[in-house]
């Protein structure tokens, strides 16, 4: 057993790791101040692959794997949590299941300039009644001719007003429960597809998070993901994998609260030394490491599960589970090292640790992590 | 055209530290880098390629593990690449290893051949106009700008006190300074191709037919009597728009401050 990286791995996160440090931190700051979409950002990484990392390159893609896309989301989200979950959406929620599902002209036509980056993915599955229930589903999808007509209400969507192309839940049997949900591709512009309200949040303030309103949107049969009724165990499927993202977002921004961490307390003066010459910083910083250091090889471990097409359904929920409370403990920590500093926006711990908190909520909270994996071991 | 990019990997002197007891490198865990200099000379070739069509060729004289700095190149964009390695080649000062890489190049008959100015780990800024004079062909150093003409190319060479402006005709070498342009990154699919399905040629001493006297440490008159580190130099004080008592005076007051008055 080793636990290095591969040399196209460790090459590969080199340039994402200067990337990330050039162009994507200079702006983290800002764009959390001004909840402003790095819309630029966005563009230099399409220009560079990075919309189609684990996606082969028949479809538009890079042609890597799923461990060379958790090192990118990772490093970006080492200095840049917004950028980080921008990336894990469009991949894993809006390429993944379209790879996975999508027909051969489905790929060919929404697959392709998604992976390479001409246009950006969302995944709409979450309402207003149906969130960790998501079989709640009150959107409605009622067929008529060669075409379904969509009425409902989407909320928390990332990518929410940015994105080109949705994947969107809907009922299409509401008699047959979870066996009535289908899933659809809607493209941006389609008639009857509207945006609601810009959520407030208090983490990943850059990220666009919207509610999605649907009301007579006519889509046509073709863009059925998926067979009818089998949308539900898409959408779980798919989150499985998003989780592995997610997972590394929550590593990346532990990692990164780590490393500002490590540079302060090396600095920072008090009673004539340094903070680190004192033994309460050294015994904090080796337990933040440490948590880092577990959460990386659960990510790793999901996503080459991911990579060599193996069950990867409780690693991930494993993985997910893990490093987002090391994300919350760890940039709790960084913070309280900082000490006022810390608490103060000049300092990017702060916006660390109020990201750090929707990586236990979001694609699957906490409880629904631990329901995945206990479900599979009673 | 066929472009030759001559790349060395180098220790990242960023990174390097200073033993405080012995006042020598510690090169133990320093990552190897592509040259700096060399990536700029790249980078033109590459630029010189989405232009007018060419096929670059990075090529690499070191130990097996400089084969990173190539595939590098190819994740950029490099079409192939060579490494020159052999035991026989160790221990090469700059003539040795100009005449070794021009022996390579030979075999490659290239229209143009770009190399840095100068490594960061010897910054002797030889090899490159010494690879030129055993080809006999006609070489520019210190490139700022290139620019295609032709069977010439123009090249805007950067010295302290003026510019240069010269047309060198194809076949020839330049050599690259960093502000020749910013190089483009890797792409993720460029890495993934560059370690899983390109190959790198390999040339040794056999491949070139070099005399063992012309080679490696016996063919390196050069002896190295003491090496130090550069010494970094703090970034200095400008003030501007004082006559020429007042400057007088800011000068003598701060060498008093340094204690040096």
């Amino acid at each position: 057993m080793d636990f290095t990286l591969s040399r196209e791995h460790e090459m590969s996160r080199e340039l994402f790791r200067q990337f990330a440090r050039r162009e994507v931190e200079p702006l983290a700051r800002e764009i959390d101040e001004e909840e402003r979409f790095p819309r630029e950002t966005v563009e230099k990484m399409a220009r560079l692959g990075f919309l189609g990392i684990p996606i082969p390159r028949a479809y538009g893609g890079q042609g890597c794997d799923a461990l060379a896309y958790i090192l990118c989301v990772e490093e970006l989200s080492r200095v840049c949590a917004t950028t980080g979950v921008i990336l894990s959406a469009h991949t894993s929620l809006a390429c993944d299941p379209i790879l996975a599902h999508g027909t051969e002209e489905q790929r060919q036509r929404f697959l392709v300039p998604l992976a390479r980056g001409d246009k950006l993915g969302a995944f709409a599955l979450t309402e207003p009644n149906a969130g960790t229930d998501a079989s709640g589903q009150q959107t409605r999808a009622i067929r008529d001719g060669d075409s379904y007509v969509l009425n409902g209400a989407k909320i928390f969507i990332t990518n929410g007003k940015e994105a080109d192309i949705y994947v969107v839940f809907a009922m299409t049997d509401r008699a047959k429960g979870t066996k009535g949900i289908s899933a659809f591709i809607v493209e941006k512009g389609t008639p009857g597809f509207t945006f609601g309200a810009k959520e407030k949040k208090m983490g990943i303030r850059g990220s666009s998070t919207y509610e999605l309103c649907f009301a007579d949107c006519r889509v046509p049969r073709a863009n059925l993901l998926g067979q009818e009724g089998k949308g539900f165990s898409l959408a779980m499927q798919t989150l499985d994998g998003g989780r592995i993202g997610i997972a590394a977002q929550a590593l990346g921004i532990a990692q990164g609260a780590l490393d500002k961490t490590i540079a302060y307390v090396k600095e920072r003066q008090q009673f004539g030394r340094p903070l680190a010459k004192f033994q309460n910083t050294q015994f904090q910083i080796a337990d933040m490491a440490t948590r880092v250091e577990a959460a990386r090889q659960l990510v790793y471990r999901a996503a080459m599960a991911k990579a060599t097409k193996r069950r990867f359904s409780v690693e991930a929920a494993m993985a997910k589970l893990f490093a987002s409370a090391a994300a919350v403990e760890v940039t709790s920590m960084a913070v309280q090292l900082h000490g006022g500093y810390g608490y103060t926006r000049e300092y990017d711990v702060e916006r660390m640790m109020r990201d750090a908190k929707i990586t236990e909520i979001y694609e699957g909270t906490s409880e629904v992590q631990r329901m995945v994996i206990s479900g599979a071991l009673l | 055209m066929k472009i030759v990019v001559c790349v060395k990997q180098v220790p990242d002197t960023h990174e390097v530290r200073i033993d405080p007891a012995t006042g020598t490198l510690i090169r133990e865990g320093v990552p190897s880098i592509m040259n700096p200099d060399d990536k700029a000379g790249l980078e033109a070739a590459l630029r010189l390629k989405d232009e007018v069509g060419a096929r670059v060729t990075a090529l690499s004289m070191g130990p097996p593990q400089a084969e990173a700095v190539l595939r590098e190149a190819m994740a950029m964009g490099a079409d192939e690449a060579c490494l020159v390695t052999d035991r026989a080649f160790g221990g090469a000062d700059t003539l040795a290893t100009s005449t070794t890489l021009a022996a390579a190049i030979r075999t490659m008959a290239p229209d143009l051949v770009i190399t840095g100015r100068q490594a960061i780990d010897g910054d002797t800024a030889q090899v490159g106009p010494q690879i030129a004079e055993h080809l006999g062909i006609p070489n520019a150093s210190y490139a700022e700008h290139i620019e295609l003409d032709g069977d010439a190319l123009n090249v805007r060479q950067q010295f302290d006190e003026a510019t240069h402006l010269t047309r060198l005709s194809l076949p020839c070498l330049v050599t690259a300074i960093g502000e020749l342009n910013q190089p483009r990154y890797m792409t993720p699919g460029g890495v993934f191709e560059a370690w899983r399905e390109k190959q790198i040629r390999v040339l040794t001493r056999a491949d070139l037919a070099l005399d063992e006297g012309d080679i490696g440490l016996k063919g390196s008159p050069t002896r190295v009597k003491k090496s130090f580190p550069k010494a970094l130099k703090p970034a200095g004080v400008t003030r501007r728009h004082l006559t020429a008592d007042e400057a007088a005076q800011a000068i003598v007051e701060a060498l008093k401050a340094q204690r040096v008055l």
